[in-house]
């Protein structure tokens, strides 16, 4: 077996994401946030995404991790809906 | 780098993403994607028997710096049509689902939900040479 990699300090965890979405989107809620510590998959509930395109939902979530996606977090699954399409 | 100063690749993108109706930037090439985001895009347009053209970003990382300064976004794959983003893997998968990307591709909703994508990326080629005398 390779030898173990040096410990990384402070990987992104489901926990974090979910805290930096909710404190950046107010009011929005995240139903779901899993992940294995690179790749993440989060759903987002939040009124603010009435009326905005899907690209423009992803937009919004991407630059809450600007900079970090495709490095510390690997990749990250993004499912934006308003609380009536989550119905 | 100066706003001003020629950008031969960057132009070249934009005239590709001008010019195709319909084109993915990916990791790999659709035969032999390179990446399960993309083998999942791929799978999704061709349930939808969508003609797209496609660009693999992987031979040279200054092609997909362009293509996300073009985009404002950050992950591949980008799949375009008639000249604007219309999303990465996410929102394609979400937009088969609900039948939004036939009407977008302007193509007839496949009867079958999207195939699945295989869960492994195919391997790259392995050239095996000759056993060498000792």
């Amino acid at each position: 077996m390779a030898l173990d990699p040096l410990p990384v300090l402070n990987d992104p965890s489901p926990d974090e994401l979910r805290e930096r979405i909710e404190a950046a989107i107010p009011g929005s809620r995240v139903t779901e946030a899993g992940g294995d510590g690179h790749h993440f998959r989060v759903t987002v509930i939040s009124d603010s995404f009435e009326g905005v395109s899907r690209i423009n939902r992803h937009r919004t979530i991407n630059e809450i991790f600007e900079g970090e996606l495709g490095g510390r977090i690997h990749a990250l699954s993004i499912s934006c809906q308003t609380s009536e399409e989550a119905k | 780098m100066s706003e001003t100063e020629a950008n031969p690749l960057r132009e070249a993108i934009a005239g590709a993403i001008a010019e195709k109706e319909v084109l993915l930037f990916m990791k790999g090439t659709p035969e032999a994607p390179m990446c399960g985001f993309s083998a999942r895009t791929v799978a999704t347009l061709e349930a939808h028997e969508a003609t797209f053209f496609s660009v693999d970003v992987l031979p040279d990382p200054r092609i997909r710096e362009e293509l996300s300064a073009i985009s404002n976004w950050p992950t591949i794959p980008q799949l375009f049509v008639k000249g604007e983003l219309v999303g990465g893997c996410d929102i394609i998968t979400e937009m088969a689902d609900t039948g939004e990307l036939a009407t977008v591709l302007g193509v007839k909703a496949p009867a079958q939900p999207a195939a699945k994508a295989p869960e492994t990326v195919q391997a790259p080629p392995l050239t095996i040479g000759d056993a060498t005398a000792e």
